[in-house]
């Protein structure tokens, strides 16, 4: 594996005497898919909430391409290439997909203040090249008919992809997706596991992704990482984890 | 049926995209110029003040609406708009940057209150900008040397360059003018990166926070943004009415401008106006309806209060959506004819939404 | 010593102002907690009750001591009712909307009063009128002793009726878990009408005990600010913080009223309220929440 991507060494977090993450050491390479498994409650979401700050760590280091992020402000993790999705969507509900992912390209500037107010050719331009991305991902990930629909009358699927949608439209090198396949019926979960190799084949963006589905996990990802109770279990190929004694205790079960 | 057929990006962000539109629009512009001439002065006078209210109302709309922090005393922006700009010209600042000032004067008290409110959330800030309103309220009533207190401040008529603009025509012109050019920025602003992050401030702040929008830096902005519009329409109240008391600022305009805004449609520009427009000829309206009712009970203000709290209520209770939500059910009816479908808006009841556990 | 009586004399008056600060602040304390809507029409079922005393007792010739459970009791049906029929429609949508709910119902309850009763600020009889006790050399007039004894016993009462009865239990487990309760067996919408009811009960009897130290008048509506003041001081969602949020900030009103330069006593509550919100916004004996992404 060449220089890792994303870093992470001995990271840990508590609240109120209860070890959510327990010194968890891995590195994610860049272009792989990496998945990290384990039971409801071993820390897998918290690992993401720790990367990208929503949760202050208690101790460790968390490393972006080399420079060490494990303290820098919550808004400006998309500026080191991280973008992620949530485990209960967090969309705007009250805005359009279109806007949904438009919004997607925030941390890219279209202008100042005044400029915006007086819609100035220039940023009339930057609108345009908005649109134009946000249009490809529209095409890649099939939301073209829901495109003016506001979102919170969509189904649930939808509304999932459209959050992977938003998080690709930041153009991140590294993307978090939070159980990505919950809620999904087989038909979308298939369809959910293409794109995941087309963002990976295709647009060159790293993955990390928690997951239950063991069959999309099989599938896509790369290597695996199984966590129990806050620590780090066994790390493998996916054929090598799925036959881990020690796993198939704590988690898939015989 | 109306098909949008788009054939560049452009074209769906353009304000008069329809042929009905544009005739629409070109024909109120037309009517808005004619009326002071053909109107009595007396009809031009409410529409100037409903104008000024039109400008209030936006300003509410933009921090309420747009990003979903509720304010329950925005008179207090509107009131010292007011009074910065009665004492800027009291002291001869000319008539555009004493506005300038005033509306400059109410955005920094904006930032004064939205600095602190970036950790407070929905119900406390509602309860802390109350608060806010009542002190403000009474210190335009103490500081006498400024305000002239409870015995109130007259206020010079409006002239630039020696031509006075405090006629009525003028006047109107004047309003009509300043409403349309905010209202023309603040279109800008909702359909370009800026307006966008407040809605998403309002509608997820975690998301936003991790698309590299910087929650506290726009909540601050729609605070001085919002004060700042507001304080324009103090500036121009002053001289709609002349004589300037801190009760014309109290607990019953913010509550007014609050009504325009929940009541036209939260999130939309058009229901600020539309809200705006309902709030200010419901006075009107009811005074017409006084010589229907009893005399005791057309007495006194009561029946304004009361007829208030139903319009409020029965807007909260039936169409949350507001007059805008209407609109544009109406105006879905009329594209999808007749394809339309009575359940396309029917809301779906949540029993179990907790928001104390934000 | 002048001082002393002059502090302690400040400090009843202040505790009994603070008092019937307090029993607003539990009344709106007990609609938030179990059915999350920030009652803004409290001070408007407050300021009625206190006409619909008035109407008993210099209309109809009642005592005080009959006239307070019987405005008790019809605000406690009113405000059932309005629980039951309209607040229950807005179940489930954000919090913004319960607050324009009874902002609403505040003005339709403030214009009929208005219309009904006239504007005129009035007084009724109360059987302690202008007398006065002596406590350990102060003077207190008995008003203030009758205030907080009514607020201890209506405390003590509630303390007694959440933490002993099944009925107040199932309030408290309501108002913790409202999905829980229901899947427990516990009738949750009709203990939020209850607990409405109670919190009108409350809103009468503060409103009969206000009303002879500042007269029976539209503006009683505006203690719900004070009573605002009291809930985030003593922490949002707290009863014991209601009460002792209510008794600090009468005491800080009298006390800012004599040490203080003219006009700040009229302020000194919502300034504490502003404060107490930016620099310790959680209370004193906040509940500690948060949010899972």
């Amino acid at each position: 594996m060449s220089a890792p991507l994303l870093t992470v060494e001995h990271l840990s977090v508590s609240f109120g005497g209860v070890k959510a993450v327990d010194d968890v050491s891995f590195q994610v390479g860049s272009g792989e898919i990496f998945a990290i498994i384990g039971p409801n409650g071993a820390g897998k979401t918290s690992i993401f909430n720790l990367v990208t700050r929503v949760f202050e760590a208690g101790g460790g280091r968390v490393t972006m391409r080399g420079k060490d992020i494990t303290r820098v402000p919550r808004n400006d993790i998309v500026r080191f290439g991280i973008a992620r999705t949530f485990q209960n969507i967090e969309l705007f509900e009250g805005a359009s997909v279109l806007d949904n992912l438009l919004l997607g390209r925030h941390r890219f500037p279209t202008g100042n203040l005044l400029q915006q107010i007086f819609y100035t050719p220039r940023v009339r331009h930057a609108e345009d090249a908005a649109r134009d991305r946000a249009e490809d991902i529209i095409a890649l990930l099939d939301l073209a008919p829901h495109r003016n629909s506001p979102v919170a009358g969509l189904p649930y699927g939808v509304r999932k992809v459209v959050e992977i949608g938003r998080a690709l439209a930041a153009e991140p090198e590294l993307l978090l997706l939070d159980e990505p396949a919950s809620g999904l019926n087989p038909e979308e979960t298939r369809d959910l596991a293409f794109w995941i190799e087309d963002i990976k084949k295709d647009m060159g963006i790293t993955v990390v992704m928690v997951e239950h589905d063991m069959s999309l996990v099989a599938e896509t990802a790369d290597r695996v990482m199984v966590m129990n109770m806050g620590r780090v279990l066994t790390t493998g190929t996916p054929q090598q984890v799925q036959s881990h004694p020690e796993v198939v205790a704590a988690y898939l079960g015989a | 049926m109306r098909f949008p057929y788009d054939t560049a990006y452009a074209d769906s962000r353009r304000l008069l995209r329809f042929t009905g539109q544009k005739l629409s629009y070109g024909a109120l512009l037309l009517l808005l110029c004619a009326a002071p001439f053909v109107l009595p002065r007396f009809y031009v006078g409410e529409l100037t003040y409903l104008f000024i209210f039109c400008l209030a109302s936006l300003g509410l709309m933009v921090l309420t609406g747009y990003t979903g922090l509720v304010s329950l005393g925005h008179a207090a922006f509107v009131g010292i708009g007011a009074y910065t700009h009665a004492w800027l010209l009291g002291h001869g600042v000319p008539l555009f940057i004493s506005l300038a000032l005033a509306a400059t004067a109410s955005g920094i008290m904006g930032v004064v209150i939205g600095v602190p409110a970036i950790r407070i959330s929905g119900l406390y800030l509602a309860i802390v900008t109350l608060a806010f309103s009542v002190l403000v309220e009474h210190a335009m009533g103490r500081w006498v040397s400024v305000t002239g207190g409870f015995s109130g401040l007259s206020v010079p008529a409006p002239e630039v360059f020696g031509v006075s603009l405090g006629g009525p025509k003028a006047f109107y012109f004047l309003c009509l003018a300043c409403l349309i050019l905010v209202l023309l920025g603040l279109i800008n602003l909702t359909r370009t990166r800026p307006g966008r992050a407040l809605v998403g401030v309002r509608d997820s702040e975690a998301a936003a926070r991790s698309l590299g929008i910087h929650v506290a830096g726009y909540k601050v902005l729609a605070f001085k943004l919002s004060a700042a519009i507001c304080g324009l329409a103090g500036g121009l109240m002053a001289h709609q009415t002349r004589f300037l008391t801190p009760e014309a600022f109290s607990m019953m305009l913010s509550m007014q401008l609050l009504l325009a805004v929940v009541i036209g449609g939260l999130g939309s520009l058009r229901g600020a106006i539309l809200g705006a427009i309902v709030i200010s000829l419901l006075p009107t309206a009811i005074s017409h309806l006084k010589p229907l009712l009893s005399a005791r009970l057309a007495g006194q203000s009561g029946l304004e209060v009361f007829m208030f709290g139903l319009v409020l209520t029965a807007f909260v209770l039936f169409e949350p959506k507001g007059i805008n939500g209407r609109w544009l059910k109406v105006k879905a009816f009329f594209e999808y004819f007749p394809l339309y479908r009575r359940d396309t808006f029917r809301r779906t009841k949540a029993y179990m939404r907790s928001e104390r556990y934000k | 010593m002048e001082n002393v009586t002059q502090i302690a004399q400040l400090t009843i008056n202040g505790m009994s102002i603070g008092a019937i600060y307090g029993l607003v602040a539990l009344g709106l304390v007990l609609t938030y907690k179990s059915t999350e809507v920030l009652n803004f029409a409290h001070g408007d079922v407050l300021m009625f009750s206190a006409f619909l005393g008035w109407g008993l007792i210099e209309g109809l010739g009642a005592s005080f001591w009959l006239a307070l459970p019987a405005a008790a009791i019809v605000a406690a049906a009113a405000t059932w009712l309005l629980e039951q029929r309209v607040v229950r429609i807005i179940a489930g949508q954000p919090q913004f909307a319960g607050v324009m709910l009874t902002i609403g119902l505040a003005f339709m309850i403030r214009g009929m009063v208005s219309m009904g009763f006239g504007p005129e600020s009035r007084n009724f009889t109360t059987p302690w009128a202008g007398q006065i006790s002596h406590v350990g050399g102060i003077v207190i007039a008995d008003l203030n002793l009758i205030i907080i004894a009514v607020t201890l016993v209506i405390t003590a009462g509630l303390y007694g009726f959440l933490t002993r009865s099944a009925v107040g239990v199932a309030i408290q487990a309501a108002s913790q878990n409202q999905l829980a309760a229901y899947l427990s067996g516990i009738r949750v919408k009709r203990l939020n009408s209850l607990v409405w009811g109670i919190s009108g009960a409350i809103a009468a009897v503060s409103g009969m005990l206000l009303a002879p130290i500042t007269m029976v008048d539209i503006g009683l509506w505006a203690v719900l600010l004070k009573g605002l003041a009291a809930l985030v001081l003593g922490g949002f969602g707290s009863v014991r913080g209601a009460i002792v949020g209510g008794l600090l900030i009468g005491l800080i009103e009298q006390f800012s009223g004599v040490f203080l330069p003219d006009g700040f006593k009229d302020v000194m509550a919502y300034l504490v309220l502003i404060g107490v919100l930016i620099v310790w916004p959680r209370g004193l004996f906040s509940e500690a929440h948060g949010r899972r992404v």
